[in-house]
């Protein structure tokens, strides 16, 4: 199935990766090949089959709630490309 | 052997060594480091080297054996896959977007060979983010194969599988995502094991595909990754698909006599796209196992053929989810120069990753978006619901299965990075294995071309004891082992 360039600008939006013109042109021949090669799942008859999101049998795993020291401000804010004291600085989300 | 050439022996042959006092840990682990100094150029298999950790770990695990204080993995020298994360050393996944990432915390695997004592020489080099085959896709470097330096070692746990086939560390770990430490470890002529999912920890392992993902051990032999596997594997509250399971000892089995064990040959695993001079080595290696007492027999798995669309849709999927939380923000690569939040998070996206990555994500996205998702994301679920019965019926009648670990050799480096459809091809034997969570092992089982074959033994949940046992055999008897690399 071969998607259009419109399709895989949509793709990159909701992702939010930039993409030259060119790489889009790129990455809608990869991907319509790669799409293609999925059609072959058509064959099987998945109609009452229940599908599997884990492989190993494992019901929700509780633990006890016992109280743990967090990271610091100073860890978590350690790789912080761009802080100011003990925030994450981001360009302005809202526009004024 | 002169303290010079340490860098050759096994986890199981240093164990004896430094226990009986014949050298010491700063000894080995200055052998490997002049490996590395000396092959390093060439091979080019670590992202980053820690030798003064590196000796500083040798020295405290001298002392604890000066004072009888030692474990099993006292004094061993490791290399972890850079996506395994380290605390105050660089993680990078071998990606833009990570490079200057310095963890605040261990990975649990991490923490346990730590506190076994373990001496950590530095982090594997691989495909960005675990996405690729051939480790060409690190954002850095590719990994040059050691059998011959122009081609690929295979991957994404190339560092992982070159550096313990070129001797620069005496193990290694991994993460198989869908075939990421078998395949490597086929086309290095070394052995790796991908435990049952949940078996070891994924605490501290940077997310590519969560119900897929598993760290697993790359070694000179089958006892060595019996041996690493004991280190890592164990319940951890902090990773909640941890099994809860009594701790076991993987190198219990490691015996010579295959007798009662019942072994299956899928006709699926030796189809197109298979070099002859593979099949012609994984079918000699079936008649030694025949030979050592084993009962052969064929069988059939035929979802096998839509296990490759069916892993292309998950893993992109859960591949998408996983990495939405690069936003140039928090930590990982940043781009300022836009003029609002929404482009600078574009930017960072588009500069910091590099194009298998974006693919995947796309990939996902669209797998996962409004009108598609009953077609694809649904429908290779519900696909990998039968390719887990196909196992399970199988598993009725047979101990384990034999295939070859990977359809070819080695091949050169640069010639399968045009088309992302060829080089998804190269895991069609281990991408049915991650899809249902079983253990599986890549043992070497003879040469083609003069390069390395692979030969993968596929369990049920939790049969690697068993895994280990045959493929221990088979390497007793067949001695691959003995064969390394010129380099």
């Amino acid at each position: 199935m071969a998607l259009a360039r419109a399709e895989v600008e949509h793709i990159a939006a909701l992702v939010r990766i930039g993409l030259t013109k060119e790489e889009v042109e790129i990455f809608r021949e990869q991907l319509s090949n790669i799409l293609e090669q999925f059609e072959l799942l058509k064959q099987l008859d998945t109609g009452s089959v229940i599908p599997t999101g884990h492989a190993v049998e494992l019901d929700t795993v509780m633990r006890d709630d016992i109280p743990r020291e967090p990271l610091s401000s100073e860890e978590a804010l350690r790789n912080a490309p761009r802080r100011e004291g003990d925030f994450f600085r981001v360009k302005a989300v809202l526009e004024e | 052997m002169g303290v010079a050439e340490l860098w050759q022996l096994t986890i199981h042959e240093a164990r004896a060594g430094l226990d009986g006092r014949d050298f010491s840990s700063v000894e080995l682990t200055r052998s490997c480091l002049d490996r590395i100094g000396q092959v390093e150029e060439r091979v080019k298999s670590f992202v980053t080297v820690t030798e003064e950790l590196a000796l500083k770990q040798a020295e405290s695990a001298d002392d604890a054996l000066a004072s009888g204080g030692s474990g099993p993995m006292t004094g061993i020298p490791v290399q972890l896959k850079d996506l395994i994360c380290t605390q105050d050393i660089p993680t990078t996944c071998a990606s833009r977007m990570l490079e200057n990432y310095l963890p605040v915390y261990n990975a649990t695997v991490t923490e346990k060979l730590f506190e076994q004592g373990a001496v950590l020489l530095g982090k594997g080099n691989m495909d960005e983010f675990a996405m690729g085959s051939s480790c060409e896709n690190s954002a850095f470097f590719p990994t040059h194969n050691p059998w011959d330096l122009r081609r690929a070692p295979g991957g994404s746990s190339g560092g992982a599988a070159a550096a313990v086939a070129a001797g620069e560390t005496v193990f290694a770990l991994g993460s198989d995502t869908g075939g990421s430490i078998r395949q490597p470890a086929s086309l290095c002529g070394v052995v790796g094991l991908k435990p049952t999912y949940g078996l070891v920890s994924r605490y501290g392992l940077i997310a590519f595909a969560s119900s897929l993902d598993q760290i697993g051990p790359v070694g000179k032999d089958v006892t060595d990754c019996a041996l690493a596997l004991n280190a890592i594997a164990g319940y951890d509250g902090r990773d909640s698909t941890s099994l809860l399971l009594e701790a076991s000892d993987f190198a219990a089995g490691l015996t010579e006599g295959l007798n009662g064990v019942r072994l299956g040959i899928p006709d699926e695993y030796f189809g197109a796209g298979m070099e002859e001079g593979v099949r012609a080595a994984a079918l000699k290696a079936v008649k030694t196992l025949e030979g050592l007492g084993a009962s052969v027999e064929p069988v059939s798995l035929p979802t096998t053929e839509h296990a490759l669309a069916c892993y292309y849709i998950i893993a992109p999927s859960e591949c998408s989810a996983n990495l939405a939380r690069y936003d140039g923000v928090k930590f990982g690569y940043s781009y300022q120069d836009t003029p609002d939040m929404w482009q600078a998070m574009e930017s960072a996206r588009q500069y910091g990753f590099g194009p298998e990555v974006k693919r995947r994500i796309m990939l996902g996205a669209y797998a996962l978006s409004s009108g598609y998702y009953e077609a694809y994301y649904r429908k290779a679920q519900q696909v990998r619901t039968l390719i887990r019965q196909d196992f399970a019926r199988v598993f009725e009648r047979v101990d384990a299965l034999v295939t070859p670990t990977s359809p070819v050799v080695a091949f050169p480096l640069g010639e399968k990075t045009a088309d992302p459809v060829q080089m998804y091809l190269i895991d069609v034997c281990t991408l049915p294995v991650n899809i249902a969570g079983l253990p599986a092992i890549s043992v070497p089982c003879g040469f083609s071309e003069g390069l390395p074959v692979g030969m993968q033994l596929i369990g049920p949940h939790l049969s690697e004891e068993r895994l280990l046992g045959i493929a221990y055999a088979y390497e007793q008897a067949a001695e691959w082992y003995k064969v390394r690399p010129g380099l």
